[in-house]
Order: structure tokens, then sequence, then C-alpha cells
């Protein structure tokens, strides 16, 4: 056993995490601005923030990760960042030459009280940011929210290059909010399969999905542009999705440019793609092309045919917090049982969306924010399921219980093809099913005595 | 003076004084002449190695290869220790990050004690930083205690615990006395601390022998006993070393610190021998634990069949013992016939390929000797976070100086111990060893192993390595998963040298096979070869398609 030590027992804890099913600001930071085309992210810290983060993500996406950092040292932590930064301004446009450089804080720079937009003021008094070229800044102390909040603030700070110009651009803004980059690449395949124009951001599509071509391009093809950015102010409207990950920066143009927003769930499963669909054909006043409407059918296809295996099936999930609302609704809509529901991040309205979702349920579901996976494995052990949903750190109580998990959710370090492939809309849903599948029908053919073994199914 | 690598295929010239000018030409002056002094052509050669800075800051918007003092004191050292509840005390990411990524193997049993899967934390949040962090610290130390009864717990501290001020070191001493059977004790260890990782391991080193080491007089039985520091099973290299030491008959006391326990630190004074793998991040220890017990140290490298053997000599020619040489070469001749053949495999399709490694504080240098092996040679090397001590050799030692980083990274200050001082050898024997040629206490460093014309380059940064490649086209470059797919985009195949993202052992004679095997796999993989499509290598229509 390789979680050996988990009680079945659940004891309360007040002070000790174990097993976090969350990880701090900055890396979220990091993510958003690597959806700013020419974007180099930078982390004003000590370099071992960066270094953490950018392992992470390129474990996770087996891409290169490309960010600087103000490198403190105990000087620096005593007598401020400012000289740190200023310098690193300095380099990061003489050396790497990016079109904009996104910086957020980690606890370090917040504790002494770096303040990025004064240190922002002073580099361009003093000319260390070139012409044409912008740098943006995110307040991201690790020891508030989660990741999910590190990113939605830099998103936010994205919001903030929007400019009005009082002419509309025709476009609707759609924050898509920390999906993967196919996620991104399916969101813009299917609001221009509609017929309307958007302008995408973050969006790291084309960016930690590269091609291996004998190039290495610092600054890859994909990501939304400063230009769009800017016009984004312009926007008829704004599609936030997720409140945890999207809401703050659609809400910023709201009441900074006046472009009216809406905030949906993230479009995982039928209905929250139903809902996604549907306000963007009414905010666009365009029809439904037919071809959509297939996607949809088939979907619901496959949920009719393979009902009969996923129908009352004990599931629990670990993730963020806008990933999980939607997921539960999905799992709901299926005929599963969502049992045990834990974020790592903070907030109440995440149990309360989670309860109203189960309401119907014929029993109580587990939920919990700021949780953490040792009290969802200990959830487990006393009330057993049939399917664990969650990152790679979820395969070692799926080990441990022998349960049939599927990978979903921040970091994989160890599976392939969500840079490749989409979990939403409804050819994501299609592949959520699929997954899900998988490993149900896999476990039925492992456990399945010999008379009963099944060729079809 | 030019140098020729002769590849297939291709013919790369290039000067190495051409080379570094071109690595420095895009930089600010200030930046150009700092790294200036941290890219030295090698010119080694009558022991009069040139000098290299190194252990120094990092430029701040330089995209480093470093990370913290943290990682290295908690990820490196302290991370492989499989029944010590590691607890960090700091916002959730530190803990996060450090959570069994480092692929330390660990072997427990079916029922043994082992945390390596979990990650503990206290979860700073803002209100811990206002109104400081010791109740929170002091309150989950018990929570963990009274949850899983460990026999140790060490804190951790991140950025902000020192920098609020939290009295990490009162809190553990307290809750020790309380628990009376878990010995806790800190590590300030905070991240802005030093210039790099190196500082956390000297940090980890300190407290180790501090609170651990010493605890366990029993004496374990075996007849030539050893501590092996600086070695940490990643990939499973440490199971691979204890399998040999077993079958020469020497047993391994601890290992600092891959799939050790808290009773083998305990036990470590017993040994008779201290054999330094990694120098880097470990020699702290064996300097402490040669003045306060008296086991003399011997610089080893269990990486490359070649390296395995010598340092197998190496322990039995300490011991002196004919049964124990006689053993070790019997094991060295049933072990290298294998290697020998899978070398012999390997070796048409290696030969007078090119490598880079710029990893660790030791590793750019072990892993020299593998690709030796193969027929390859290292065209450039360097260091992450080494010291000059590791590229020149421990003569320059005294001559360091102290600079603002190094300063606050304390040295704890050590006595032969009144009762448990116990010289292993009389000076007459040690003598007569280093008559005999015989080195303690000694490691040259990796430049006078390194040709002369190659460069070496310390704290190479992601925009240097890119124009090296370009420049210099190696076969293949090692250095760590952030550098990893920058690399392999330009076609340059990359093996992860840190943790080695997949596969290992890499150490004793198995690892030697699983290297060339691994090397062989990756410098000629046909995937390099698919990087064009049809239509891009021959883009012009000549003709037409004649349909049939």
């Amino acid at each position: 056993m390789l979680l050996r030590h988990t009680p079945k027992e659940i004891t309360e804890r007040s002070a000790l995490m174990i097993n976090p099913a969350k990880t701090c600001q900055p890396i979220g930071a990091m993510y958003a601005a690597l959806g700013i085309h020419g974007c180099l992210p930078h982390s004003h810290g000590s370099q071992g923030c960066c270094a953490y983060h950018r392992s992470t993500l390129t474990r996770h996406y087996k891409e290169p990760v490309s960010a600087a950092t103000s490198s403190f040292t105990e000087g620096a932590s005593v007598f401020g960042g400012q000289a740190n930064m200023l310098q690193a301004i300095d380099n990061i446009f003489s050396v790497y030459e990016p079109e904009i450089i996104a910086v957020h804080t980690t606890c370090l720079s917040e504790t002494i009280g770096d303040d990025l937009k004064q240190i922002r003021k002073k580099a361009l008094a003093e000319g260390k940011i070139p012409e044409g070229k912008y740098m943006i800044s995110a307040s991201t102390p690790s020891y508030v929210g989660s990741h999910v909040t590190g990113f939605s603030t830099m998103v936010k700070s994205m919001a903030g290059l929007a400019e009005t110009t009082g002419k509309k651009n025709g476009k609707v803004n759609i924050i898509p909010g920390w999906v993967e980059p196919s996620d991104m690449e399916e969101i813009k395949r299917v609001t221009k399969m509609i017929g309307v124009k958007s302008i995408l951001f973050p969006d790291t599509s084309g960016v930690l999905n590269g091609p291996l071509s004998g190039e290495y391009k610092m600054f890859p093809e994909g990501g939304t542009t400063v230009a769009e950015l800017k016009s984004a102010g312009d926007s008829i409207g704004t599609l936030a999705l997720g409140e945890w990950c999207s809401a703050d920066a659609a809400r910023e143009l709201d009441s900074k440019n006046k472009v009216p927003c809406k905030v949906l769930d993230m479009p995982f499963g039928l209905k929250a793609t139903d809902r996604f669909i549907d306000a963007l054909r009414t905010i666009g006043g365009v029809t439904v092309p037919d071809e959509l409407s297939m996607e949809r059918g088939q979907l619901v296809d496959m949920i009719s045919d393979m009902h009969q295996y996923l129908y009352h099936k004990k599931v629990a999930l670990v993730g963020d917090p806008d990933q999980l609302i939607a997921m539960t609704e999905f799992l709901v809509t299926l005929d599963m049982m969502p049992m045990h529901i834990v974020t790592g991040t903070p907030g109440k309205a995440f149990e309360r969306r989670i309860r109203e979702i189960t309401k119907d349920l014929p029993y109580t579901v587990n939920v919990k924010a700021a949780g953490d996976m040792f009290l969802l494995h200990q959830w487990i052990k006393n009330d057993p399921v049939d399917l664990l949903i969650g990152n790679t750190y979820c395969k070692y109580i799926a080990r441990d219980e022998d349960l049939p998990f599927v990978r979903w959710g921040f970091p994989i370090l160890d599976r392939q093809g969500h840079q490749y492939f989409p979990t939403v809309g409804y050819k994501g849903g299609l592949r959520l099913l699929e997954k899900i599948l998988a490993v149900l029908m896999d476990r039925k053919d492992r456990d399945e005595p010999e008379q009963s073994f099944e060729l079809v199914m | 003076m030019a140098t020729t690598a002769i590849k297939k295929n291709k013919l790369v010239q290039w000067d190495p004084a051409d080379v570094k000018a071109k690595l420095l030409a895009k930089y600010p002056p200030k930046v150009a002449r700092k790294r200036a002094k941290q890219i030295m052509i090698n010119e080694a050669q009558e022991n009069e190695t040139p000098e290299i800075s190194a252990n120094v800051r990092t430029t701040p918007g330089i995209i480093t290869m470093r990370g913290c003092t943290y990682a290295g004191c908690k990820g490196v050292i302290m991370g492989p220790t499989r029944d010590i509840v590691n607890l960090v005390h700091g916002p959730i990411g530190c803990s996060f990050y450090a959570w069994l990524t480092r692929r330390n193997q660990t072997d427990a049993g079916a029922d043994g004690e082992n945390y390596m899967s979990y990650c503990f934390s206290t979860d700073m949040q803002d209100s811990d930083i206002i109104f400081g962090g010791e109740k929170k610290l002091e309150k989950a130390i018990q929570e963990a205690y009274d949850l899983f009864h460990p026999k140790s717990i060490a804190i951790f501290a991140t950025c902000p615990v020192g920098l609020i001020g939290d009295d990490i070191h009162t809190v553990a001493r307290r809750m020790k006395e309380k628990f009376g059977d878990c010995n806790v004790y800190a590590f300030s260890c905070e991240g802005y601390k030093g210039v790099s990782q190196s500082a956390g391991h000297h940090i980890a080193n300190n407290q180790v022998f501090r609170h651990i080491v010493g605890e366990n007089d029993e004496v374990k039985p075996g007849k030539y006993k050893i501590n092996l520091l600086g070695e940490y099973n990643i990939g499973g290299d440490g199971f691979e070393i204890d399998r040999i030491f077993k079958k020469c008959g020497i047993t391994n006391i601890a290992t600092f610190s891959g799939n050790s326990t808290y009773d083998q630190f305990a036990s470590a004074h017993t040994a008779d021998l201290n054999a330094v793998m990694c120098h880097r991040s470990i020699n702290y220890v064996a300097d402490m634990l040669e003045t306060k017990y008296g086991i003399p140290w011997i610089k080893v490298n269990f990486i490359s069949a070649k390296g395995t053997a010598k340092s197998l000599r190496k322990i039995a020619e300490y011991f002196g013992d004919q049964e124990l040489i006689d053993r070790v070469e019997a094991v060295i001749n049933e072990e290298m016939p294998a290697v020998e053949a899978a070398k012999n495999d390997i070796l048409p399709r290696t030969q007078g390929k090119t490598a880079m490694l710029f990893v660790g504080g030791s590793r750019a240098h072990h892993y020299q000797e593998l690709f030796t092996e193969m027929g390859m040679k290292t065209i450039s090397a360097g260091y992450e976070f080494a010291h000059r001590d590791d590229y020149e050799g421990r003569q320059v030692l005294p001559t360091l100086t102290v600079d603002a980083d190094s300063r606050n990274i304390e040295e704890i200050e050590v006595e032969a111990d009144a009762t448990r001082f116990k010289p292993r050898k009389s000076p007459e024997e040690m003598k007569a060893l280093e008559k005999a040629g015989y080195k303690f206490k000694e490691y040259e460093g990796l430049i006078p192993d390194m040709e002369k014309g190659t460069l070496i380059i310390d704290d190479l940064n992601q925009y240097e390595a890119e124009k090296l490649v370009e420049l210099m086209k190696p076969d293949i470059f090692c250095a760590g998963i952030k550098e990893k797919f920058s690399i392999q985009k330009l076609g340059i195949p990359m093996k992860q040298l840190h943790s080695y993202d997949s596969g290992g052992p890499y150490a004793g004679f198995k690892g030697a096979v699983n290297f060339y095997k691994e090397i062989d796999r990756l410098v000629n993989s046909k995937v390099w070869s698919y990087m064009k499509a049809p239509w891009q290598t021959n883009p012009q229509l000549s003709a037409t398609y004649g349909w049939e």
C-alpha cells in the first residue's frame, strides 16, 4: 500500500494539510500568461518558485515553458526586490525580446511589500520598457487562494490591456478559464462553426501543444495577441466560462470598458455545453448550424447506448471548482452518482453549488472546498466508489483502493492526450464518456468470472 | 585553435573562443562581463587549472536552470528518507512541487513506515503571515503526531517563514520535549537564501548531523562498514549500488539519503569509511563525521562500469583485507562480461558522437565517464549549482572568498566526540595508504577530466543552451526537465539527468548497461528524421501527378 498510513477513521485537522488538492497562485498566473502571444511570464520572487512552476507545467505538457525570475537573494528580501525587477526588465527585453512580459508576485515579494505597479512606473520612466512593448502584472501571493485564483488574477490583468475606442468590433470575448490548449482550440472551432467572431483569452493552443520540426521558437505561433487584448474593450460582449477562473476578468471588462458579460459554467458535458452554445448564438445573433446539432446528437446517442454501464455508478472526484461543477452536473446527467467531491481551492460557494446540482440525488454528497486528497481518500475508505476522477496524484489512491481511475485535471504527469484531445464541448463530452467507459468496462473484463466474460459489450 | 567533431553526415567545426564570444554577444555589458567569468575554455594541462567563477548569483531576468535553497534541502537531501514526516511550513506550493517529483525510490517492505507518498504542509494563509504561523505549525505537528506517531518529524521553512520571523526551531524543540518519543527538528531553508539549491544542501547536512547522527550507538553487524554519501536512489541507482555492496560483503550502514531511514542517519557514526558520491551536496557531513567520530572519507563514483570497479577497489584497499580485495575482484569479473557485451553492441552506433552535460554539482562530471565508455566525447559541460572546488578540485578551498550570499549559511563547529571519537586507522596506517597513492578527502573536480579546448560553463541558462546547441551541434544534450523540450525542438535528443524522467538505474554495472541502451536509443532514434514532411523538403512541384 502506497498510502498505508491513511486511517479510515476521520479526525478533524485544522492546521495540517495532507496531500493537497491545490497548489499556489503563481503557477496559475504563469499558465495564463503563456496564453498571450509573444509573452514571457516573469516570477517576482526567489528562483525556486519559477523553477518549480516551469517544471510542473513542462511535465504536464511535455513542452518547453519559458519564464524568467527576479532571482531574489537574502539581500533583496531585506531591501526589497525593486532593483532585481528593474534589472530583470532590462535583461529580458535585451536578450529574449518578448512583446510583453507578464509579471506575477510570490509569497516572498508580497510579504516584503513590493509594489509591481509602482515598479512598472519606474521602469517606464527610466525607459526600460521599449516603445511598443508591454508589461502587465498580477498580485498572486501564495498564501491566498490557489493556483486557480492566481490564474484568474492574471487573466484579469490581461483584460486590463483592453481599450475602448467607441467603435464596436463585432466580436465576442470568450474567456475559457484554465482549460487545456486542446480545449481552447475546440472552443475556437465551435465558435467559428457557429459563425461568431471571437477574441479568446488566454489561448495556450499553439503554445503548449507545439510540433517537433527542428526549430525552437521561444515565442510560438499561438496565443492571444496584444492587439486582440486591446480590442477586447470594443467587443459586443463577453462570455466568461467558469466563475472561479474567468468571471473577474469579464466583470473588469464590463465595468471598465462597458462590455456586457455573462458568466457561464465551463462547457464540460452535455448541459453546460448546451448553455454555452445557446449563449453564444444569442449574443452573436446567429443560428446554430446543423453540424453542431449533429455533434450534440452523437453525444446523446452514446449516453443512451452505454447507459447500462454508467447507471448508478458511484464516483469520487477531486480537482478545481469550475471543472468539478461542470463534471458533477455531467455525472448527474448520466445517472451516475457523484459521492465525494473535493477541491483544494477555498470558497463555500463551491459547496453550495455542488449541493444544488446534486439536490435530487437520493443521498447527501460529501463535498469540501479547501479540502485535501487525504480527506477524499478517507471518505472513499468509508463509502467506497466505482470510479475516481482527478489528477495524476490520485493514482496512489486508485492503486491502494483498486479503483478505476480517469485522469482529468491538473497536473497530469503520467499520461498523454490532454494537450491534443479536448474534453470541452460535445466532442469533448464524447471523449470524457469514452474515457469513463473504458476504465469501467476494463474493470468489468478484469473481474468478470470466466463463465460470464463477454465478447459483446 | 579549431576543434572538429566528425559525425555521421555532418562535419561540425567550431572554435571555442568564437563560441564564447557568440554566447556573450547579445547580453547587456554588465551581464556579459559577469558571464564571461563563468564561461571557461578549458586549458587543463599540467595541473594549471584556470579559475572559473561559480556559486555566484544568477542575474535577474536571465532564464536560469537553478532552483532554490528549499529545493536543495527538502527536495534533494531530505526527500528520499521514508520514515520521517517532512512537514513544510509555508504556503501550499513549496510542498506540492516537491511531492514525489524526483523519482527517489524506496523500499519500505510490506508494512514499513513510508511517508514519501504523502505531502505535508501547514498551508499558510494570509492571517498566518500577518499574525505569525508558529501556532499553526505547532498544531500541525501535533496533528501529524496524533495521526501517524512517526519516530521523527522534520520542519522546513519556506520564504515567508523567515521574513515574518517564525521561530521554527523553538517550536520543534518544544514539541520534541512534549512527545518524548519523536525527534522533531527544523531546517531554516528559506528559498531566498544562498544563490541556488546548494545552500539548502549545506543546511540539510548541518541539521541531520546535529539532530540525528549519533542518536543510535548500537553496533550493527558487518565486517566492512561504510556509509554511502550523496546518493539519492533516483530511478533505483541506490538499489543497484546496494546490490553490488551486498555481493562484495560490504555493509552499507547509511545512505545519505537514497532509500534511507531515520535509523540509518542515527547510526552513521558507527561506520568505518565514508564513500562520497555527490561531493557538492554532502561533503559537509563527510567532514563532520571525520572530525567528530574519526571516520575518513574518500570520493567514489558509481556512475560508469569503470568508475564502479575503481570505487569498489578503493573501498577494498582501504580496509586492506585480502578476503575483501579478492571478493571485489571476483564480483567485478562476474559483472563485467554483461557490461562489455552491452557496450560492444552499442559502440558501433555511439562511437565518435558528442555530448553536452549541464547538470547538478557532480553529475556533469560523473556521467562523462559513461559517455567515454561509449566512445562519446563531452564537448561542453558545467554545473548548475556547484562551487569552484567541484570544478577545480578541493585544493582551491582555502582560497575561496566568502561572499554575502554564503556568509549567512551556517558553518557548524564540530569537535571530536569525547567518548565516541575513534580513529579508524592509526596514523601509520593512514600514512602507509597515502604513500601508496591512496587519497583521502580529495576531489579533483571536473576540469582536469575534460579535454583541452572544451567549454566549461557554470550556471548555463536557456539562451546560452540554445546557442551552444546551434553552434556546436552535439549529438546529445543532458540537463533538467525545464531544458528538455526546448533542446529537443531543435532536433537534438535530450537526456534528463536530474531525475532521468524515466528509466534507470544508471549507477553500477547494471546501470551502465541501462545507460548505454538509453543513449543508443536516443542518439539513433528514427524520430529525428521525421521532422520535415515530404512537401517541406521539396516544396517545388517539379512535375504534375499522373493519375493511373
